[in-house]
């Protein structure tokens, strides 16, 4: 791996290494810039350092203090964050879907929330780009939205959990399809395809799993990228100008600094809000970048809700990927509902210690009332969503007093389901335990306080006074400084968002590069 | 009460390819927990946790090996590791359990003038209910809400501590650790050989036989 020494400014720092920053430090490498990576985990070799374990390998996540309120204070901690070079997409379910094109003009074309500075078609070929990249398996024909080509890899063959989300669908007149998905039907170079070990969630032990560590990042390196891990940047530098010089960054027990021309926070949204928030300078009292007052304002969680059941026949999900079929149907129909926005939901696989909790925590079951329902751990089966929620200001980032282990002060999470939210959760929940009924699933019960994905904390707009960054992805108030994670969607959409992180980091990358060729980064 | 799945013992794949060097190191020095080992509690936060752990999991008299969930418990306090958040209803973990414990006994000694260890079954689950449901009047739950320190804590942890550990996976025919070998047969009512047989209505003694050659 190439190394850049401190003292001399390298083009880009990127803070993170996950589906944004991962993504961008590849092509900016490509594309003959100087990028040194940042990430405050470490560079795992998951042949070498993964062990079959939910308890031991949480060591991929972000466990370091956070507090949580609100009216639904978020669980944060395990799926919805990642401490690793490659970040959450380490551990990610591998779900790898496309917005429906609505959703980038959602206030013009659906009637409500704020519009993409982006336009869909644009967006649709860098979906491609980042397919093509995951060696994707996925359906050969996708039944909803425009036309797109084929993926890459064939569809997996489907666990039995997957075949009762197909069997209630057909049976109430919907479509559903195979999943796509980021981990390998056939074998790719020196990669085997995936084994079924039913462990993603935690890791795969196989290298089966297209993450942004086995895909993005081996090629940046190649490309002359560094990847500093184990290194957590504390803060960001700037001139008397007001333009970005570098980060702060602790590594090896000492603080150090990294000049750059261009900072990239790629933090996810906790992270990215929490660095801006903790810059905070004379010149810039209420954190960097944020004249319009939004940073780490309109966070959006993905509701998480499910409807479990068991079923007489042997089930075993934690065999397969978990998720492997999917319906969008209530993505794209609009007719019947009560709510905006959309969800899709998908088949399920709990290892024991989720099961187990979620069986405490959500049913509050506990003594011999537990022992017994897990023992239908075998039969039992899910359907569980990705629901969207809407952006409201009052959902937000802000920096606690308390500090933690490296001195910087913690971030405070505060997040409450709106009415049009709860509305859609109770249409999912309604509709998802016909699904179940239809196939004579019995014990049926709701999980209705879970939630996944966090995006919307640093907004991009094509308005300075609404948005913190722009269609490119920089900021309004510091041209050398960018934002490039799902801190930046103005809306979620109802499908998992690492496909179209990704794919905004491509489109990021192809902009810079644009830009710097027609001589629009002085910095560069 | 029989079991669901007779003679199926998770650890015998140890030596197999379901199992690789680094799994075994993990599950190996989680089997060698010593159930009596605690450095975070103190002897009476000791005695509130094990049997707060026994009353939540009733681990069978007669398993051979019990999950030592209240040594997992005390050793992850004692590590310090948290898991990402915490509500901001409650302390920090390690403050929070020394709360909890010290006021599940002080909620025993009001009721029935005896710390939650020697209460008799019965008891401790009509206590547990209470507190479950917030129903808890000490004051030494200082600022903390009892339902959420149940909830988010006391079960969380507790029930965390336990599924972590292969004698569940027993009870509930988990197949356990799974790399490099993976699983083939991915449909209803398929298992392949080297996964738990269920005991299904007079199928016991060939779920036995079945279980036993898992490996």
């Amino acid at each position: 791996m190439h190394e850049y020494p401190e003292g001399q400014p390298v083009d880009f720092a990127i803070i993170g290494t996950g589906a944004g920053g991962g993504t961008l430090a590849c092509k900016l490498a490509e594309y003959g810039f100087s990028v040194v990576a940042f990430d405050a985990g470490p560079y795992w070799r998951p042949l070498e350092d993964f062990a079959s374990d939910e308890m031991h390998q949480s060591k991929l996540y972000w466990t370091d203090p956070r507090i949580v309120d609100g009216d639904n204070p978020i669980q944060l901690g395990a799926n919805n964050s990642g401490k690793s070079v490659g970040g959450s997409t380490v551990h990610f379910a591998m779900v790898s879907l496309r917005f429906r094109p609505e959703w980038f003009k959602s206030r013009s074309q659906l009637g409500y929330a704020v519009d993409w500075p982006l336009d869909w078609r644009e967006m649709w070929n860098y979906y491609t780009e980042v397919e093509q990249v995951l060696n994707i398996s996925g359906p050969l024909r996708y039944p909803w939205g425009p036309k797109r080509p084929r993926y890459p890899y064939r569809p997996h063959e489907l666990n039995a959990a997957a075949l009762v989300l197909a069997e209630g669908a057909e049976a109430l007149g919907i479509d559903w399809t195979p999943t796509p998905l980021a981990t390998l039907s056939a074998p790719h170079g020196l990669a085997h395809p995936c084994v079924y070990r039913g462990m993603c969630v935690i890791g795969c032990s196989t290298n089966a799993k297209q993450s942004v560590l086995l895909t993005w990042l081996p090629r940046a390196l190649t490309a002359g990228a560094e990847i500093r891990d184990l290194a957590m940047v504390g803060s960001i530098e700037h001139d008397h100008a007001g333009l970005a010089t570098g980060v702060h960054y602790l590594r090896d027990g000492r603080w150090r600094f990294q000049r750059a021309r261009n900072v990239v926070v790629a933090g996810y949204a906790i992270e990215t809000p929490r660095l801006l928030l903790n810059s905070a300078s004379a010149k810039f009292p209420d954190g960097l970048a944020n004249s319009s007052g939004l940073v780490g304002k309109n966070l959006m969680v993905q509701s998480n809700q499910a409807v479990w059941g068991v079923m007489d026949r042997e089930i075993r999900s934690y065999k397969g990927p978990p998720s492997l079929a999917i319906t969008e149907h209530w993505n794209y129909t609009d007719e019947g509902k009560d709510f905006h926005g959309g969800y899709s939901y998908m088949s399920q696989g709990p290892l024991p210690i989720v099961w187990g909790t979620t069986q405490a925590s959500k049913r509050g079951l506990w003594g011999q009332a537990l022992l017994d329902a897990m023992e239908n751990y075998n039969h039992q089966v899910g359907l569980k969503i990705v629901g969207e929620t809407l952006p409201r200001e009052r959902n937000r980032v802000t920096l606690s007093d308390e500090r933690d282990q490296y001195g910087l002060r913690i971030p405070r999470v505060t997040y409450s389901f709106c009415d049009n939210d709860k509305r859609l959760i109770a249409h999912s929940l309604k509709f998802m335990r016909q699904a179940l009924e239809v196939v004579d699933a019995h014990d049926i019960w709701d999980e209705d306080d879970d939630t996944c994905h966090l995006n919307g904390t640093a907004r991009m707009g094509d308005d300075p006074a609404s948005s913190v960054v722009n269609a490119d992805c920089r900021c309004w108030d510091i041209p050398n400084l960018w934002i490039c994670d799902g801190s930046v969607f103005p809306t979620v959409g109802g499908v998992n968002p690492s496909l179209t992180i990704q794919a905004i980091a491509c489109r990021t990358a192809d902009r810079i590069r644009a830009m710097a060729r027609r001589g629009e980064l002085p910095s560069l | 009460m029989t079991e669901r799945y007779p003679g199926y013992n998770v650890l015998h794949k140890r030596n197999s390819v379901s199992w690789n060097d680094q799994t075994r190191a993990v599950i190996d020095a989680r089997c060698g927990i010593d159930p009596d080992f605690h450095q975070f509690c103190d002897e009476a936060e000791w005695k509130t946790l094990r049997s707060l752990c026994d009353h939540i999991i009733p681990q069978p008299l007669d398993r051979p090996v019990k999950a030592p969930i209240a040594a997992i418990i005390d050793q992850k306090l004692y590590g310090g590791k948290g898991d990402g958040y915490r509500d901001a209803h409650l302390p920090e973990q390690d403050k929070a359990w020394r709360l909890g414990l010290a006021a599940v006994d002080a909620e025993a000694m009001a009721a029935c003038e005896k710390p939650f260890c020697e209460l008799s079954a019965d008891q401790q689950h009509w206590l547990l209910g209470k507190i479950q449901r917030g129903q808890a009047s000490s004051e030494a739950w200082q600022d903390m809400p009892p339902a959420i320190f149940f909830a988010k804590r006391l079960l969380h942890d507790i029930v965390s501590a336990y599924y972590a550990h292969p004698a569940s996976w027993n009870e509930i025919g988990f197949g356990g650790p799974a790399s490099p070998r993976g699983y083939v047969r991915m449909n209803f009512d398929r298992r392949d050989p080297w996964e738990a047989a269920e005991a299904s209505p007079g199928r016991e003694d060939q779920a036995r036989v079945e279980n036993e050659r898992v490996g």
